[in-house]
């Protein structure tokens, strides 16, 4: 079972790589273009920073740490999430979505794989640039468990964008025109582009619990920092593998919606 | 093509339009949704300015300023750009190149059609601001509010024109989205939407004084809150009106070049 999926994801990302490979003028532009959003998306950061010294408790060293986390899972959200699952969208309007429910596999697994964008893997980078330069700023190295954990709490991230994303496809199944899906889960991404502490009251319950971008960009920071309790270690992970596993059981009940072309 | 025909049928573009978009109620939604930066922005800004105001702005100011920015957005919205951009490729340009009406005052009433719907949202969020920070949220003048409408619609015009000079680049080349999203960038950085353009480094303000991109927003929010005086507004007005007039003459121009290079294959 476990080798079957793993050699299915093998051809997948094979086909995904043969097909990136056609467009590399789209790859070189898309990467300026990105580059630029990185930079000038920091301009709001430098104006708030000319004003204080710190916000809420982050200097601007290590606000800048949790930019670079942001960019770096942005990389990962636009080069392994989105381009698949920005099909599924398009199956579903379309009604083509039957071709991949009648392959004997999970549709789930199929859906997601569909397509890598190899090339986003600039953000990736630019996003470790940014963990140094902060880290020249802040006048000292991360602290080496801090990294570990910080590696950890990538593979949560990774999975609750997965899964909120997931989710977000699933209201696709009762809504059918919504090609701005896309635009709306990155405007509501954007806010991880801020250290969580930031936000007060009711949208700091929000951003943790309903939405959990603390989660994603925030406790990796502090992970590198070296200030991130075991606690929220723990927490994050379980959370994640919850989040996950509620996502799933949505998938499974919206799929069922599914009427297929005509319907 | 004639005048007296378009303007005839306007009306009916528009009654088209208003309807497209109590039909599509939902996506409409979505993009409201998509569109609430303005309220992490507030959330960010009033934090920073809980010890101490930023320049004119203590925190209350902030509230008011980015419930305002939530409001312009809604009401200057156009995506006649991705529009274009579909049709072209799509070739189903074709159709509406059939019709009596040049396509750009159809993309016109689409867009404005629209309008209602977004103000059923904007204007509770108005009200809600006026009973948050009090008159700080709406003009105090009386001439605000007439100037308040002028820059709104100076800033709707200046929004659909660029959409559609972006969209009309599909003409010449393979596919406009990255201009779009290049131009995007730009707009969320420098329009105001994201801080008041009066906070950043001086060299920025005067750098945002001469591009589009602030009258599309940091201007009607600044007239709503009441940020100017009269002589400022009306220079800043003229600044905007003079950008309306360059992107409409750039639009159509483009328009005019780009559609002899239209060609619809089986479309």
């Amino acid at each position: 079972m476990l080798r079957r999926y793993s050699r299915l994801l093998g051809v997948q990302l094979r086909a995904s790589s043969l097909l990136a490979m056609q467009y590399r003028g789209d790859f070189l532009l898309e990467g300026v273009i990105s580059l630029f959003w990185t930079f000038t998306a920091m301009v709001p950061l430098l104006v708030v920073y000319g004003e204080r010294q710190a916000i809420a408790g982050w200097s601007f060293g290590e606000a800048l740490l949790v930019v670079g986390w942001f960019t770096l899972l942005q990389g990962v959200l636009e080069g392994a999430i989105t381009p698949s699952l920005n099909g599924v969208v398009e199956h579903i309007r379309k009604g083509t979505l039957d071709f991949v429910l009648l392959k004997p596999a999970d549709a789930q697994f199929l859906v997601s794989t569909t397509r890598f964008e190899p090339w986003r893997s600039t953000n990736v980078l630019t996003g470790v640039a940014i963990f140094v330069y902060s880290f020249h700023l802040l006048g000292r190295g991360p602290s080496i468990p801090g990294l570990l954990a910080s590696v950890v709490l990538l593979g949560t991230s990774t999975l609750l964008l997965y899964s909120m994303w997931i989710l977000t496809v699933s209201a696709a199944f009762f809504v059918v025109k919504v090609d701005n899906l896309t635009y709306f889960f990155q405007s509501i991404f954007d806010a991880a582009r801020w250290p969580s502490s930031v936000f007060k009251g009711p949208l700091a319950f929000v951003f943790t619990f309903l939405i959990p971008l603390a989660l994603m960009t925030t406790f990796p920071a502090e992970a590198m920092l070296g200030r991130l309790p075991l606690r929220a270690l723990v927490a994050a992970v379980v959370g994640s593998i919850v989040f996950a596993f509620i996502s799933r059981r949505v998938w499974l009940r919206s799929i069922g919606h599914y009427t297929s072309a005509g319907g | 093509m004639s005048l007296r025909n378009t303007v005839r049928a306007f009306p009916s573009l528009l009654r088209v339009g208003f309807s497209e978009a109590l039909a599509y109620r939902a996506e409409l939604l979505v993009w409201v949704l998509s569109t609430t930066m303005p309220f992490i922005m507030m959330a960010l800004w009033t934090a920073v300015a809980r010890d101490e105001p930023i320049g004119p702005y203590n925190a209350e100011g902030f509230v008011g300023y980015f419930l305002a920015t939530f409001v312009v957005r809604q009401l200057t919205g156009a995506w006649a750009a991705w529009q274009i951009n579909y049709e072209v490729r799509q070739g189903t340009l074709a159709m509406r190149l059939l019709r009596p009406i040049s396509p750009l005052w159809a993309y016109a009433a689409e867009n404005l059609g629209a309008v209602p719907m977004r103000v059923m949202v904007a204007v509770p969020v108005a009200i809600f601001s006026v009973l948050v920070v009090g008159e700080q949220a709406v003009p105090r003048e009386w001439w605000g509010w007439p100037l308040l409408l002028v820059t709104l619609l100076g800033g709707w015009l200046i929004t659909f024109l660029a959409n559609v000079c972006i969209g009309t680049m599909a003409l010449f080349m393979e596919s406009s989205n990255h201009v779009m999203d290049v131009w995007l960038v730009l707009f969320f950085i420098l329009s105001g939407y994201m801080f008041p353009v009066s906070l950043g480094p001086p060299w920025l303000s005067a750098l945002v004084d001469w591009l589009p991109f602030r009258y599309q927003i940091g201007l009607p929010v600044e007239v709503m809150t009441g940020r100017h005086e009269l002589p400022e507004t009306l220079l800043l007005l003229a600044r905007q009106w003079i950008w309306v007039l360059v992107l409409g003459t750039l639009a159509v121009t483009l328009w005019r070049r780009g559609l002899r290079r239209f060609a619809a294959y089986g479309g």
